[in-house]
């Protein structure tokens, strides 16, 4: 477990040094509130249509620049050598695929830490702290399963001919498991609903989170075994 | 290998006329069916008597790609890979059928091809994932790395299909309202003989068309695997 921090705070080691992948992100996700925001532009002020398609917007965002991060977190260790290098660490597989998994895990979040914020201020909300802490934890388990299978897809399309096209390709249709409720729960929780109406979505996200982490974990060692 | 070519001539005219008389069955020996409420169904009703076979036979080639994937990832030997390719191939065919002949029926009975109900979607996410495989081994060139990451893929593809499932369950559960009315439903139960008689035989038939379909793709790929092999020996 100990060695997987370490793959981690090397990774984010190189990502602070140049921000790049960061800042395309932040910019990516921004961009795309923006430009729903502009094609809303009419009925911004009809708060039930807002309710019913913001949630939407939001993971469209995370997912779409997301997958921007996810695409460049193995094609960066092909330099060099490096992936080698990866592979000949004194450590099991499933560390490097959990410490690539808290890396990208720290870098989306903070995407969407910084993206949020402007979801907020372009889409009207005004949320409490208890909602807040809330709708953290559904972005924390929706992201984990993003995160968990992205990473996955990512080392599996490494070898192939066009990698940066066949990702989204592979994930979007595995992701439908977490979308739709990590999507519902968001609109629960902008509406003002308590836990307890958010259970089902809830256990539905930690089970596939589970699962697919489980699974990746597992399989992870046959992706990189060239 | 000629043994097995004409085990599946055999298997193909066997198919052939279990799929003659089936369809006969469905315009001729049917009777008309009727509803719960007595009133008669419309004829596009006998759409079910494939449609059901077909989308049985489109999960169990997935579970064939699934089991195969599993198998080759610990042998690693070529003949899984072979089998799930086959299956995922022929599989995807029928999700599609599935899709289209439900939608046929859709648009008489609904009056829209398209409705995003529990069913229909699942069955669409379905056949994306398989869509998603093809891709992915279309992508590799080298056959032992295609077949260990499509092996990958074609796993977390069938555990991804039942999560679906429960995920658009809750969603359409959050939104009734949008559906109305008995969706789900294939028109009351199937009583009769007659009708418990015809959907066998239906599914018969699609059971031996994937056979055929399934051993004529698996005999195809084994004669590449030969032909790519003494390409390179030389």
């Amino acid at each position: 477990m100990i060695r997987s921090f370490y793959i981690a705070a090397k990774d984010l080691k190189a990502e602070f040094r140049t921000k790049q992948m960061l800042n395309s992100m932040f910019i990516f996700s921004l961009l795309v509130l923006v430009v729903f925001s502009i094609s809303f532009g009419d009925f911004l002020g009809d708060t039930e249509k807002v309710e019913k398609l913001a949630p939407g917007v939001l993971w469209i965002a995370f997912t779409f620049a997301g997958m921007l991060g996810l695409s460049r977190t193995f094609v960066m260790e092909t330099e060099n050598g490096c992936l080698e290098a990866l592979m000949l660490c004194p450590v099991d597989r499933g560390a490097i695929y959990t410490g690539k998994i808290l890396s990208n895990l720290a870098i989306v979040f903070l995407m969407e830490a910084v993206t949020l914020p402007f979801f907020i201020i372009l889409f009207n909300y005004s949320l409490g702290i208890g909602t807040l802490l809330l709708l953290l934890l559904i972005l924390f388990l929706g992201t984990f399963g993003f995160i968990a299978v992205g990473t996955l897809l990512s080392a599996l399309t490494l070898g192939t001919r066009t990698r940066e096209l066949l990702l989204p390709v592979l994930l979007l249709p595995l992701l439908l498991p977490v979308l739709i409720p990590a999507v519902e729960a968001t609109a629960g929780i902008l509406a003002g609903n308590s836990i307890g109406n958010l259970i089902p979505e809830i256990r539905l996200l930690a089970v596939y989170d589970l699962v697919f982490f489980v699974i990746s974990h597992l399989v992870f060692e046959h992706v990189v075994s060239d | 290998m000629a043994s097995n070519s004409r085990k599946t001539g055999v298997l193909a005219v066997a198919t052939a006329s279990v799929m003659l008389l089936a369809i006969y069955m469905l315009f001729f020996y049917l009777p008309p069916i009727k509803d719960e409420a007595g009133e008669v169904l419309s004829g596009s009703f006998r759409i079910f008597f494939f449609h059901m076979p077909i989308a049985i036979i489109s999960y169990l080639a997935f579970g064939v790609v699934f089991a195969a994937s599993i198998l080759y990832l610990r042998d690693k030997s070529l003949k899984w890979d072979i089998y799930a390719r086959s299956a995922a191939e022929v599989g995807t065919l029928f999700a599609f059928l599935v899709l289209v002949t439900g939608s046929i029926w859709a648009k008489d009975a609904w009056g829209w091809y398209w409705i995003w109900d529990l069913r229909l979607t699942t069955s669409l996410v379905l056949f994306l994932v398989y869509l998603a495989y093809t891709m992915l081994r279309k992508a590799l060139e080298e056959p032992e790395k295609r077949a260990r990451l499509s092996a990958v893929f074609g796993i977390l593809g069938f555990i991804s299909v039942p999560l679906s499932f429960f995920s658009i369950r809750l969603w359409r559960s959050a939104h009734p309202l949008m559906f109305g009315g008995n969706t789900g439903g294939s028109g009351g139960g199937l009583e009769g003989t007659a009708l418990q008689l015809t959907l066998l035989v239906n599914f018969i038939a699609y059971f031996l068309l994937f056979l055929t379909l399934f051993s004529v793709k698996v005999q195809n790929e084994r004669m590449e695997e030969e032909l790519d092999s003494r390409r390179y020996a030389e």
